[in-house]
């Protein structure tokens, strides 16, 4: 138990270091600018499918399980400002999130453990380009940017979903319903999900490359990589949102 | 003329060439330790300028640390590594970085980046160093060239995972070849190759070295490799140098430590 707790304080120190590796390298030259795009597009537009259809799938079924309560209630008015008031503040990013680090985080950690267990990485330092920069900085900032981008994408269709079931069981027209969602949504609303969406796509890049670049053991160690990078990915995908809502809650009162 | 004769005239031969020419790589009581494990006792080495040393040791006995040293992959505990005069725990990155484009390596496993071609294997050390091959607009010269010294210019698109082990190999000489590095070093060449296409790197090697005049650092534990390639041979023992000569002279040797790798 000890030993356990050791390690995971030992875990978080090395990860602290990691992730201020990448702030100090960050701004030196040279930057890869091609190997980000190539790292956008693999991380951003393959991931939209997934997305979009999770999202899709939540709002569907959000809407579709809080009807009945809401007609008791006489509520089922409210039905558009409640589904897209928690879409676009809480379920949409967490899921979104959830979804990337299963995909993206076990990706990365499965990618870059196979380079490192094969020496493709040690090649890469051996033949004078950093693979820190050329491999993680990448990687990080490519999930940190793409990952609002897919919040947005997966807001959009859930809410979509939701539309679809209000627009069959309550015969209201899509223009009034996304009408009264955005009259709904204020400023407060959009801005605290916005920026915790970058911080969650940090984490997912930066647990995915350190899982995978410090990958050890051979072959094992790779799916140990893969899998221990989600697992923590989505443990902290947890605490940053606690973190987001209780300083959104300062600057905004929830 | 007898045996001893011969052996006489090649040392006498393998001296005199030690005399007229200088180390491009020199090791001094390095040592090393994982833990409890002591894998480099105070080793000492010269690689002398075109020639061919072979370094043989069991596996495990240290010679893939040792040469990851030499390129500053990993630091030894303590001990002097200098390659082409400069001494590699002194250097800033910049530096090193530069040094190591005038050291080629082959790695056991070939080490080729799976996501890319061929071509973009052999273009990525060009990246970083391209200034030192003069300003080149375009590399597919350079890339051709490097592919035809292995005999593979037909390759030159496929991924690695289309590409047999032997062919892997030869890929990786062909992307250690691409920035005419002045040292080579080979860690394991023909390890997990059959027979036939290890002596063919091993003839591909003998070549190279021919061609551009590189001196070579070959860690192998295959004695017919160490036989037909080196010109002078270290045995890497408990972390140390235990024996050195040709090959002629250790594998006559009675010491059974040095008998012990000759075996067949």
């Amino acid at each position: 138990m000890v030993e356990q707790i050791k390690q995971f304080f030992i875990q978080i120190g090395d990860l602290s270091r990691f992730a201020s590796r990448f702030f100090k390298e960050f701004y030196k030259p040279p930057f890869e600018f091609k190997e980000l795009l190539h790292q956008c597009y693999q991380m951003g537009n393959r991931s939209l499918v997934l997305v979009g259809l999770t999202g899709f799938i939540i709002g569907l079924v959000l809407t579709l399980q809080s009807r009945p309560t809401m007609i008791q209630f006489g509520a089922v008015s409210w039905m558009p400002n409640m589904v897209g008031i928690s879409i676009v503040r809480e379920i949409g990013p967490v899921i979104t999130a959830l979804i990337c680090a299963g995909r993206i985080a076990s990706g990365i950690g499965a990618e870059l453990g196979s380079m490192r267990v094969t020496e493709q990485i040690d090649a890469m330092e051996v033949s004078g380009t950093n693979p820190f920069k050329y491999l993680v900085i990448t990687r990080i900032l490519a999930t940190t940017l793409m990952l609002p981008l897919l919040v947005v994408f997966g807001d959009l269709i859930a809410l979509y979903g939701s539309a679809l079931v209000e627009n069959i069981k309550g015969q209201v027209s899509f223009q009034l319903y996304f009408n009264t969602v955005f009259n709904a949504l204020s400023f407060g609303d959009l801005v605290p999900a916005t920026v915790k969406s970058f911080f969650f796509g940090f984490v997912i890049g930066l647990v995915g490359c350190y899982k995978g670049y410090y990958s050890k053991k051979g072959t094992a160690g790779v799916g140990v990589a893969a899998n221990t990078a989600v697992v923590m990915a989505s443990l902290l995908l947890f605490v940053v949102d606690f973190i987001a809502v209780f300083v959104s809650d300062i600057f905004y009162e929830l | 003329m007898t045996n001893d004769a011969n052996t006489y005239q090649e040392t006498v031969k393998s001296l005199d060439k030690k005399e007229e020419k200088k180390a491009v790589i020199r090791i001094r009581d390095v040592r090393k330790s994982f833990g409890d494990n002591h894998v480099l006792n105070g080793f000492n080495l010269e690689l002398l300028e075109g020639e061919n040393l072979v370094v043989m040791g069991k596996s495990g006995s240290g010679k893939s640390v040792m040469i990851k040293c030499l390129v500053g992959l990993m630091l030894p505990d303590s001990g002097y590594i200098e390659v082409m005069g400069k001494e590699i725990a002194s250097l800033d990155h910049e530096t090193l970085d530069e040094l190591r484009s005038d050291i080629g390596f082959l790695f056991q496993g070939s080490a080729l980046y799976d996501s890319m071609t061929v071509r973009e294997n052999l273009e990525f050390p060009l990246r970083r160093h391209k200034e030192k091959l003069g300003k080149i607009s375009d590399t597919t010269p350079l890339v051709l060239e490097a592919l035809e010294n292995v005999g593979l210019a037909d390759a030159i698109d496929l991924m690695p995972a289309e590409l047999s082990g032997g062919m892997k190999r030869r890929v990786a000489l062909a992307r250690t070849l691409i920035l005419k590095p002045k040292i080579i070093l080979y860690d394991e060449p023909t390890s997990g190759l059959d027979p036939i296409t290890a002596k063919e790197i091993i003839e591909l090697m003998r070549t190279i070295q021919k061609k551009y005049g590189t001196s070579s650092l070959i860690i192998t534990h295959d004695v017919d490799c160490a036989r037909v390639i080196s010109e002078r041979m270290v045995l890497l023992v408990d972390g140390i140098n235990y024996a050195e000569g040709t090959y002629s002279e250790l594998s006559a040797s009675t010491d059974p430590k040095v008998e012990a790798f000759f075996k067949k």
